[in-house]
């Protein structure tokens, strides 16, 4: 079964980019090659951390979202961890998280639609200054 | 009185449970902030949860700013009968300051 996970790891800041980036690729291909498929890969950049880790006060912030089941989560966690250029990582399952966003924004959206039946304007004008 | 240390003795102190966290429910109960240092006699005034007014869904561990409003200065996540937030918001919120301090974006405890 394919969720969606998002993993976020920090990499050691005193790395050349193509390391960096040779290092993400080979991530990607491992996470690939157990079955996952990769949505997007986006690099926070350099980021001063809140605590020292392993001895750096700065890091290379990654988020990387996936589709995979278990066991490539697992796999790639694995791979994480031998990596000695990634300092830290944490993975998170959205799919359930998105599922319940997802509800609670049909049922605004439905929400809103009711109303202007009777008021369409008064509806409409009083929805953006809430908001804003 | 029987309840202030009944609340005392618990495991987790600093929050009061849900029942006596709906303020304006039970009037006759005198001090209106529970566990506070004062022990004022009035109620507080009814404090609104931001994430309810704001229709803020989505309280992800990235946010940083949105979460650094809800940690003291030490780095300890600020109880809720201070920030107003109602409980399922709040259960989220600490459950996205705990990931967040766990990937270096928030401390465990500053200075």
């Amino acid at each position: 079964m394919q969720r969606t996970y998002e993993v976020m790891f920090i990499v050691r800041p005193d790395l050349q980019e193509e390391e960096t980036d040779k290092l993400l690729a080979t991530l990607q291909t491992h996470a690939t090659n157990a079955g996952a498929q990769v949505q997007s890969l986006d690099k926070w950049g350099k980021r001063r951390l809140a605590y020292d880790v392993k001895k750096f006060q700065e890091g290379l912030y990654v988020l990387l979202t996936l589709q995979a089941d278990g066991k490539a989560i697992h796999e790639l966690e694995r791979r994480m961890r031998v990596a000695e250029q990634i300092l830290k990582f944490i993975t998170v399952r959205m799919d359930e998280e998105q599922q319940r966003l997802e509800k609670i924004r049909k049922i605004r959206a439905s929400r809103v639609k009711r109303p202007p039946v009777e008021a369409t304007p008064a509806a409409e004008a009083e929805n953006p200054p809430v908001t804003a | 009185m029987a309840d202030e240390t009944n609340q005392g003795s618990t495991p987790s102190g600093p929050r009061p449970p849900a029942r006596s966290g709906d303020r304006g429910d039970r009037p006759d109960r005198g001090p209106g902030g529970r566990g506070d240092a004062g022990g004022r006699k009035f109620f507080r005034r009814k404090k609104v949860c931001k994430f309810c007014v704001e229709k803020i869904d989505d309280i992800n561990y990235k946010d940083v700013r949105l979460l650094q409003g809800f940690v003291a200065e030490r780095g300890k996540i600020v109880p809720r009968r201070l920030t107003g937030v109602c409980t399922p918001h709040q259960r989220r919120l600490s459950a996205a300051i705990k990931r967040a301090r766990n990937i270096a974006l928030l401390p465990f405890a500053a200075r």
